[in-house]
């Protein structure tokens, strides 16, 4: 995601506003994004209209803290400009490697010369007859038709950025889910029907908890560094109808009981399929775990969505012989993965998240 | 409730969980999932407005006998605790 388009303000100026609320709708590639205060005050001044397109970290609106005296408080600012011969800010660079775009073939727009990313994107965009011009009236959500295609850019750029600079590594294992899958059918028996659990909750709760013991995973690779997450916050694969995904985060997820994780799971992936996530829960995910075994799939090892640096994937819980004690015996097992960035970790740490893992999902009543 | 009754709860409630259906599109004897693009979470959503809507607790064991939209009326059908058979 590197750019967004204002869809509409849900607060005007005037209005108090508290850490949390949700004061416009943002369109990007991926979904209509509900734009999130981080700060508590009085919205002075809003300084985007609703219809145009900017890049991600424009400063929206100002707002003046609680207890400050007038004028107003100065939102997040946009990034700086970077030193150097040419003249390019450090957004419009970034998009340029994302879109493997040369910065010294581009004409710049901006004082001076400057490349904006408006630039880099026109460069890279393949010549085509100029769009009909949108009649004036507020803005509109685009056609499926046109969202499944932003979409698939947006995944393009992830994706091939990832595998570009990204020097993954792969490992595997198979878990024995007997307990698992025992536990979890007498758990689903006592339960009325809308308080169910699914195996995938279990997955998720286990990874966040293994993240805790292995915290070099559960970060972002910044600027040269490991930075590492402030939280524990899961990005979720939740695949849309039509095509695509998402991966937003569900915050804080080591720390939620299986119900409270199951409530978030499936709020999240209702809001996800009908194109309505915050904006924290799309920056925020410190690593994302995928399972796509419901299509038959036992094993995958997944792209890592940069900046984080792992992904962990559970394949479908299938029935094998499993010698235990001398014996074979049926097994129901899952595949579960990693996938990471061997900047920041390696086979043997990564070795001993994964069997974690597999610890944890031996005593799913303790999760 | 009618089977047709049933039938049409059912499509409803499988358009409100997967809105790019069209029920009549829906092949009453194909296997849903087959159908239609739902995983776990678009089934256990489908299976809690069943329980709300028709009053029918669908243990986790019986899922498997859900698999067609004839498959899902006649296990209503049956599950229900007392059927109203009389003529109208």
């Amino acid at each position: 995601m590197s750019a967004g388009t204002l869809i509409e303000w849900q607060k005007q100026p005037g209005d108090s506003v508290q850490r949390g609320d949700i004061i416009a709708v943002v369109h990007t590639d991926k979904a209509d994004v509900e734009v999130e205060t981080f700060t508590a005050g009085v919205l002075e001044e809003l300084l985007v209209e609703p219809g145009t397109k900017v890049p991600v970290g424009t400063p929206l609106a100002l707002i003046r803290e609680a207890g400050a005296p007038a004028p107003a408080a100065p939102a997040p600012s946009a990034p700086a400009a970077a030193p150097g011969r040419l003249l390019i800010s450090p957004s419009a660079r970034h998009l340029a490697e994302e879109l493997g775009v040369d910065p010294g073939t581009v004409r710049g727009t901006g004082p001076g010369g400057r490349i904006q990313r408006k630039d880099v994107e026109a460069a890279a965009r393949p010549p085509t007859p100029a769009p009909a011009r949108a009649a004036p009236g507020p803005p509109a959500a685009p056609p499926a038709e046109e969202r499944g295609a932003a979409m698939r850019r947006a995944i393009a750029a992830a994706m091939a950025r990832s595998k570009r600079e990204i020097p993954h590594f792969y490992l595997g294992t198979t878990v024995d889910m007997s307990n698992a899958v025992r536990w979890l059918a007498e758990e689903n028996l006592r339960r009325d029907v809308p308080d169910r659990l699914l195996h995938g909750v279990l997955f998720v709760k286990t990874v966040a908890l293994a993240l805790r013991e292995f915290p070099e995973v559960n970060a972002t690779w910044r600027d040269e560094e490991v930075v590492p997450g402030g939280g524990v916050h899961v990005g979720i694969a939740v695949s849309l109808r039509g095509g695509g995904l998402v991966a937003p985060a569900i915050h804080d997820t080591d720390t939620l009981t299986l119900d409270e994780l199951m409530r978030a799971f499936r709020e999240l992936t209702s809001r996800a399929r009908a194109g309505s996530l915050r904006s924290s829960e799309l920056s925020d995910p410190t690593i994302t775990v995928t399972s796509i075994g419901e299509r038959g799939v036992e094993s995958m090892y997944g792209v890592i969505f940069p900046p984080q640096v792992a992904i962990v994937g559970f394949g479908k819980v299938v029935e094998r012989p499993w010698i235990s004690e001398g014996q074979i015996l049926p097994c129901p097992v899952v595949t579960a993965t990693v996938s990471a960035d061997h900047r920041v970790t390696d086979g043997h740490r990564a070795g001993l998240f994964l069997a974690a893992i597999d610890r944890l999902l031996q005593a799913p009543e303790e999760l | 409730m009618t089977r047709a009754e049933i039938a049409q709860t059912v499509l409803e409630t499988l358009a409100e969980i997967a809105p790019e259906v069209d029920p009549s599109e829906v092949a009453s004897d194909v296997d849903l999932r087959d159908q239609l693009d739902i995983d776990s979470m678009d089934f256990l959503n489908f299976v809690i407005a069943l329980h709300e809507r028709l009053d029918v607790d669908i243990p986790e064991r019986d899922y498997p006998q859900l698999g067609t939209l004839d498959a899902i009326v006649d296990y209503v059908v049956r599950s229900s605790p007392q059927p109203d058979q009389r003529p109208r």
